[in-house]
């Protein structure tokens, strides 16, 4: 028997629900479930959005008198597993990589589709479960980290349903990152080489290749971490021999890389936006790719710099610091590059501009501390402190959400075919730009001075600051309000975006707008160049793309 | 005109520079220094700092003076210039960050050296009966800086007992329990630590220093303590529902305001 590479005669469309009703189906089209990881993410970052606000109405006064110090640990436990687990890891992998990945190969779905969609539907369960087991028996209160002996020690139902949530979530990215290997290796378009790809393809395969290496460790480590709750086996309980620290290095074997698994699709997403709305080459290709596989690597040896002050010894303190500090240069690269791409354009100043722009100003902060963080002396001071809070934040939401929000407004016109009013886009950038810095530009400074993280009450010295940085919040929660109306509004009533909006050249927009259950209704296009602007030719090749 | 570009990449580079310096000696956001490595510490942290501000401010004008200059006006068309990539200027930005980050290392090196970071880890017990050696987890030894200042006074033991949610204190000289740390200026203290329960950090902000209290690994903090006055103990890893709570205070008295406060409190003469 033969594998037909064509269009199969016995259209899917007759096996899918058809409609707004496709989206809640097990799908097996890989834009639809891009979109139900996006749209789902964006629900719980709303509520891990919330969580943060009551965070934020906690810290406004000294005293621990808004909620019960219990639920103030649960509440910050669920917002940081809710906006890693739920919102940022499955939207910049899951949602762009699921919708993009298949156009970018010049395939018309993902290498194996029910996995997929298999990968898709273990999030909603897992988020509502990790969420109901607050009003259950109260969620866990370890913190995202859930060190033991803490994590042994506070009530054992929230832990349990929590470890229970985080592996089956680390199962979904697990299966994302089979898919997204497969398909970028395999699924290629004949004729298309490696190094033709757009740069998220690069992105979206370094960040695969840490989540496929490193998410069965934390796993691993999960179920061990459940056996010493329930059968009271004692892999890290002290008081039975065990050993906290060991726990601490495998946790972070994962979790560093989950940063770089939050922000290399991120850098990928930003260096499609970019040539786009600049009209220029992306800059710099080849070390971009180089750099972005450096920190695959260096990504993987770098974990133990979230311990510095735990029972590390001193020679694992220093490799790891130099490890680190090291990052800088490949990263530092892309950053040059992006720069470099702006350098000569003819640049729209849009919302999915403005964004990703907000992005390197926000990056290149959220660096400088990461690069001064990763000295050992340095952290000693600042290390569990909200220095290190603004530091993260300055990653993963001045970075990656950042992205989110530019990348929505940049593919928007292709999800629905409707353009998003621009002006409402613009806005909402200000509002997010002023709100994100106020909000954590001044925890630098509360780190500095003695200020602990994870904490409902603090030395009344800290209150004027604490209360400016709560203002920021608030303008970041009514920052979504521009947002959330520009979207409802643009999809009753926006202007038709027509198939190509931006005059882009990479294969998304060489097809209709929303495209056709198989992507192209004929042969997938070829694209060898996709940054291809400000060639000679590449007016009439936008002539012949139109 | 490369003529022009090369001055006003000088003169830009020189200003960045200026500026950074400028406002890393201006902008002073660290707490008062207490001890002997405090004034280290903030040596670094205002090289990093220089470093952080020249890379922040050139970033950031780069960027919006290419939104600014490079924007589309009403009514333009066609693409930017067809530029795909530089190799000697990708060499020079992967060549300097490099350069800059190895001297940074290097430098942080030599700093954590100087803290006592790279010292054998050892508990003075000089003078208690259990001599065999202790293993001892994590923690910062005995500088060099300090050693400098020790000339004849050897270092005071205190053994510190976390738990949920207070530092207990314990002074083998006179056998003192206290909830407070009291210790003399310029003298080395040695503060041997363990956690009964759960894990708790010991940071003093002032000092400049923090170590994690681990249940079943004992850890170590020597430090020297150079102002006299009254200073936060801020447990720093999330440890249960007090953790805000959970706070203290080291007191730094002269050395005669000590040794009063130690004959008082001592259950055995000394």
């Amino acid at each position: 028997m033969t594998i037909s590479l064509k269009p199969n005669n016995s259209s899917p469309e007759k096996l899918q629900p058809t409609g707004w009703l496709k989206y809640l189906s097990f799908s097996l089209d890989h834009k639809v479930i891009g979109l139900q990881y996006l749209v789902c993410g964006f629900l719980f970052y709303l509520i891990g959005g919330s969580l943060a606000g009551a965070i934020r109405v906690e810290l406004i006064s000294p005293l621990s008198d808004f909620m019960p110090r219990e639920v103030y640990n649960q509440v910050l436990t669920l917002h940081g597993t809710i906006m890693i687990f739920l919102w940022i890891v499955p939207v910049v992998n899951g949602a762009f990589g699921n919708y993009l990945i298949p156009f970018y190969v010049g395939a018309r779905d993902m290498a194996f589709p029910r996995l997929n969609a298999v990968a898709f539907w273990l999030i909603p369960p897992s988020g509502l479960m990790l969420i109901t087991s607050y009003f259950i028996n109260g969620a866990a209160q370890s913190g995202w980290t859930a060190y033991p002996p803490l994590s042994i020690t506070t009530p054992a139902a929230g832990q349990i349903i929590w470890i229970l949530s985080v592996l089956l979530l680390g199962g979904s990215s697990i299966f994302g990152g089979i898919n997204f290997i497969a398909t970028i290796l395999k699924l290629r378009r004949p004729g298309l080489k490696l190094m033709q790809l757009p740069m998220y393809c690069w992105a979206m395969l370094g960040t695969s290749i840490l989540v496929v290496l490193s998410t069965p460790v934390l796993a691993g480590t999960l179920i061990l971490l459940s056996f010493d709750i329930v059968a009271h086996t004692g892999f890290f309980n002290p008081s039975l021999g065990g050993n906290v620290i060991v726990y601490q290095h495998l946790f972070w074997f994962y979790s560093h890389p989950a940063v770089y698994i939050m922000v290399l699709p991120a850098f990928g997403l930003v260096s499609e936006i970019l040539p786009i709305h600049s009209r220029k080459p992306l800059f710099g290709y080849t070390t971009m790719v180089f750099s972005i596989m450096g920190i695959v690597v260096l990504g993987l040896v770098v974990w133990a710099h979230h311990m510095f002050t735990s029972g590390t010894p001193p020679w694992m303190r220093l490799f790891f610091t130099i490890a680190t500090a090291f990052i800088a240069v490949p990263t530092g690269i892309k950053f040059f590059n992006w720069v470099a791409t702006l350098w000569g354009g003819k640049i729209s100043l849009n919302a999915a501009m403005l964004f990703s722009c907000g992005f390197i100003i926000n990056f290149v902060l959220g660096g400088i501390t990461g690069v001064a963080l990763a000295q050992v002396p340095f952290d000693v001071h600042v290390h569990d402190t909200y220095f290190v809070v603004a530091h993260f934040h300055y990653i993963v939401y001045g970075g990656s959400v950042f992205v989110i929000f530019s990348s929505i407004y940049h593919w928007f016109p292709k999800f629905t075919g409707k353009m998003l009013n621009e002006n409402l886009g613009r806005f909402h950038f200000i509002i997010t730009f002023i709100g994100f810095n106020l909000c954590f530009a001044p925890q630098h400074w509360l780190g500095l001075n003695g200020m602990p993280r994870r904490v409902a009450e603090y030395d009344p010295q800290f209150q004027l600051i604490n209360q400016i940085s709560s203002v920021g919040a608030l303008l970041m929660a009514l920052s979504t309000l521009p947002f959330l109306w520009n979207i409802l509004q643009s999809i009753l009533f926006g202007e038709e975006a027509g198939d190509n909006p931006w005059n882009a050249l990479t294969p998304e927009w060489l097809t209709s707008s929303p495209p056709p259950v198989e992507n192209w209704d004929g042969e997938a296009p070829l694209v060898l160049e996709p940054y291809g602007y400000g060639k000679k030719d590449s007016n009439e090749t936008q002539e012949a793309i139109r | 005109m490369p003529k022009l570009s090369a001055i006003l990449t000088l003169t830009t580079s020189l200003i960045l520079g200026i500026a950074g310096v400028w406002v890393a000696y201006n902008v002073d956001m660290l707490p008062v220094s207490a001890s002997m490595n405090a004034p280290v510490y903030d040596e670094l942290y205002r090289v990093l700092f220089i470093i952080g501000v020249i890379l922040f401010i050139g970033m950031t004008a780069l960027v919006i003076y290419s939104l600014i200059q490079f924007r589309r006006r009403p009514g333009e068309t066609g693409d930017g210039i067809d530029l795909e990539g530089n190799i000697s200027l990708e060499i020079f930005w992967t060549a300097v960050p490099a350069i800059v980050v190895l001297f940074v290392g290097l430098y942080s090196y030599d700093i954590y050296d100087r803290m006592g970071g790279m010292q054998p880890l050892m508990h003075d017990h000089s003078g208690q009966m259990d001599n065999q050696a202790e293993r001892v987890w994590g923690g910062i030894g005995s500088g060099p800086i300090e050693s400098s200042s020790k000339k004849n006074s050897s270092s005071l033991p205190i053994e510190l007992t976390a738990m949920q949610f207070a530092f207990i204190f314990h002074y083998p000289k006179g056998d003192i329990i206290s909830g407070e740390l009291h210790v003399p200026v310029g003298r080395e203290v040695s503060l041997k630590m363990e956690s009964k329960d759960v894990i708790h950090a010991f940071w003093v902000p002032q000092f400049r220093l923090k170590q994690d209290v681990i249940p079943g690994q004992p850890t170590i903090l020597n430090f020297t303590p150079t102002k006299a006055g009254n200073f936060p103990i801020v447990c720093a890893e999330l440890c249960g529902p007090y953790h805000g709570g959970m706070r203290s205070n080291v007191i730094v008295d002269e050395q005669e305001d000590f040794d009063t406060w130690l004959k008082e409190n001592s259950k055995e003469s000394i």
